[in-house]
C-alpha cells in the first residue's frame, strides 16, 4: 500500500485493517491527528482524504491505498502559519490544544467547500462532530468566521522549536 | 493465520467471495465495525471490503432512486427524496455521514439493544425494495421483509426506492449529541389508498407497523413493535415515545 502524506510518498507497511490514525502516528510518527475517542466520536483524528475531512480512526489504511492525506502538519509551518491555523492564535482558540488539529482540519476543508465567508451556521454544521472538552466553542466558532474572511494578522511571536525543545514522543499515548 | 482482507473490484467479485456469508465480515463504510475492531471485541479473520466494488452508484431512474449498497449516506442528505434526507441528516456528522454507507445502515446489527441504522423507518414508509445476494442467488424483497430475515447470509447489492407519493412525516427522538443513535423513529407515508408506517431505533431491526396502517390509532403502534432497554433509553420510555410520535406523524400526515 502506498500514501502521499502532506506531499510525501510512503510506502505502507501495516496491516490493511489498521486504522488510518495508527499508521500516520504510529508507523509515520505524525503525530497531530490524536487518538481521542478511537470511535469516530470526537474529532480529533480528523484528516483529509483526498481533501475531504474523513475520521482517521474509523478509515482502515487499505481503503485509502493510494490516496494523499494532509493532517495538520501539512497545512502550514510554524514561521509561516495557514490563515485558519494564524486565526486560532489570533482569537485563543487553543487551550489545552488536543481537539486542535481535527479543528482546523475540518474547519480548513469548509473554507475551501464554500469558497469564502462562512457563517456561524456553517461552522456549526462543520464541527458539529468536534469535541473540545476545554469547552473553548466560541472562540473557536469565532477564529474559523475570521479566517474565512481573512481577518488575520500575521503571526510573529511563535517560539520557534530549538534544541532546548524536550523530545517528548510516546508511540501510541494520546499526547 | 494472519488475518484476510478482500477487496474486490466488481460487484460481482464480492458476491463471489461472499459466498454465503459464513465466517465473513463485510465491510462497508467502517464507522460501526471500526470501533469494534479498535476496542478489541472485533477479530475478523476474514474481512470483505466493498469501497472498490462499484456498489457506490446513486441513479435517478424517473421516480426511483437505485442506491447501491455503498453510497454514503451523505449522498441522501442533499438528495432528491425529502423522507430520506430528514433521517439522513441526522446521523452521525459530516465526517460520519461521508463514510457511513447506506448499506451498511440497514445491515447495522444491535448494538446495545436497539438496532442502530435509523434509515429502516423512511425506507419502509417509502416501500422500498432490497436487491440483495447470497445463499440460494440473488433476490429482491421489501426492505421490511429483508430486515425480518436472517441479513448475516446476505450481500446487500442495492435499495431502489420511490419517491414519496403524497403527505409525508418524519418523526425522531435523540439526545443532543451528535454522535448519538435514536431512542426512536417514525416515519410514515401516504400514498392515497392507505398509509406506509416505519419503525426504527427501538428493536433489533426496524419493523412495519401494520396495526397502525388499518386502525390509523397511535397506540396500536405497541401491537407492532416491542421496544427494548438500551443505554440510550429504557423500553418504557421508549413505549410512551412510541405512540407520541406515531400519534404526530399522523396528525401531520392527516392534515397534509
Amino acid at each position: 500500500m502506498r500514501l502521499t502524506v502532506n506531499g510525501r510518498e510512503h510506502e505502507i507497511a501495516s496491516a490493511p485493517l489498521t486504522a488510518l490514525l495508527h499508521v500516520l502516528r504510529e508507523e509515520l510518527e505524525i503525530t497531530s491527528p490524536k487518538a481521542g475517542c478511537q470511535q469516530g466520536g470526537c474529532g480529533t483524528c480528523t484528516v483529509l482524504v483526498d481533501g475531504e475531512p474523513r475520521r482517521s480512526c474509523l478509515t482502515p489504511v487499505v481503503m485509502v491505498d493510494g490516496a494523499a492525506i494532509t493532517t495538520l502538519e501539512g497545512l502550514g509551518e510554524a514561521e509561516e502559519l495557514s490563515a485558519v491555523q494564524a486565526a486560532f492564535h489570533n482569537k485563543y482558540a487553543a487551550q489545552c490544544g488536543f481537539c486542535t488539529p481535527g479543528m482546523v482540519v475540518a474547519a480548513t476543508a469548509l473554507i475551501e467547500r464554500k469558497g469564502g465567508a462562512v457563517d456561524r451556521d456553517d461552522v456549526l454544521e462543520a464541527l458539529g462532530g468536534h469535541y473540545c472538552r476545554c469547552t473553548g466553542y466560541v472562540k473557536i466558532v469565532d477564529a474559523v468566521m475570521a479566517a474565512s474572511r481573512g481577518d488575520v494578522e500575521a503571526v510573529a511571536d511563535l517560539p520557534t522549536p530549538g534544541e532546548s525543545e524536550p523530545d517528548v514522543l510516546v508511540k501510541g499515548s494520546p499526547a | 493465520m494472519a488475518a484476510e482482507a478482500l477487496v474486490p473490484s466488481s460487484a460481482a467479485e464480492a458476491v463471489q467471495l461472499f459466498g454465503d456469508g459464513k465466517d465473513i465480515t463485510v465491510f462497508a463504510g467502517g464507522t460501526i465495525l471500526m470501533p469494534e475492531i479498535a476496542a478489541g471485541r472485533l477479530k475478523p479473520a476474514r474481512t470483505l471490503l466493498l469501497h472498490r466494488s462499484g456498489l457506490d452508484e446513486l441513479r435517478i431512474d424517473g421516480d426511483v432512486i437505485r442506491i447501491g449498497a455503498t453510497v454514503p449516506v451523505a449522498a441522501l442528505v442533499d438528495g432528491s427524496n425529502e423522507l430520506l434526507a430528514r433521517f439522513a441528516q441526522e446521523i452521525g456528522d459530516r465526517e460520519v455521514r461521508a463514510a457511513a454507507t447506506v448499506g451498511g445502515n440497514i445491515c447495522a446489527t444491535a448494538g446495545l439493544g436497539a438496532q442502530r441504522g435509523d434509515l429502516g423507518a423512511p425506507l419502509i414508509a417509502l416501500g422500498a425494495r432490497v436487491r440483495s445476494d447470497g445463499k440460494g442467488g440473488e433476490r429482491t424483497e421489501p426492505v421490511e421483509d429483508f430486515l425480518a430475515g436472517d441479513r448475516s447470509g446476505r450481500l446487500v447489492l442495492e435499495i431502489e426506492v420511490d419517491a414519496p407519493k403524497g403527505a409525508w412525516s418524519a418523526q425522531t427522538l435523540r439526545r443532543r449529541h451528535a454522535h448519538s443513535y435514536s431512542v426512536a423513529n417514525v416515519a410514515i407515508c401516504s400514498n392515497g389508498d392507505g398509509l406506509r408506517v416505519g419503525v426504527s431505533g427501538i428493536g433489533p431491526a426496524a419493523v412495519r407497523a401494520r396495526t397502525v396502517e388499518q386502525s390509523r390509532n397511535a397506540e396500536d403502534v405497541l401491537k407492532d413493535v416491542d421496544p427494548v432497554d438500551d443505554a440510550l433509553a429504557s423500553a418504557a420510555y421508549r413505549q410512551k415515545m412510541l405512540v407520541v410520535l406515531t400519534q404526530r406523524a399522523l396528525d401531520e400526515v392527516g392534515k397534509a
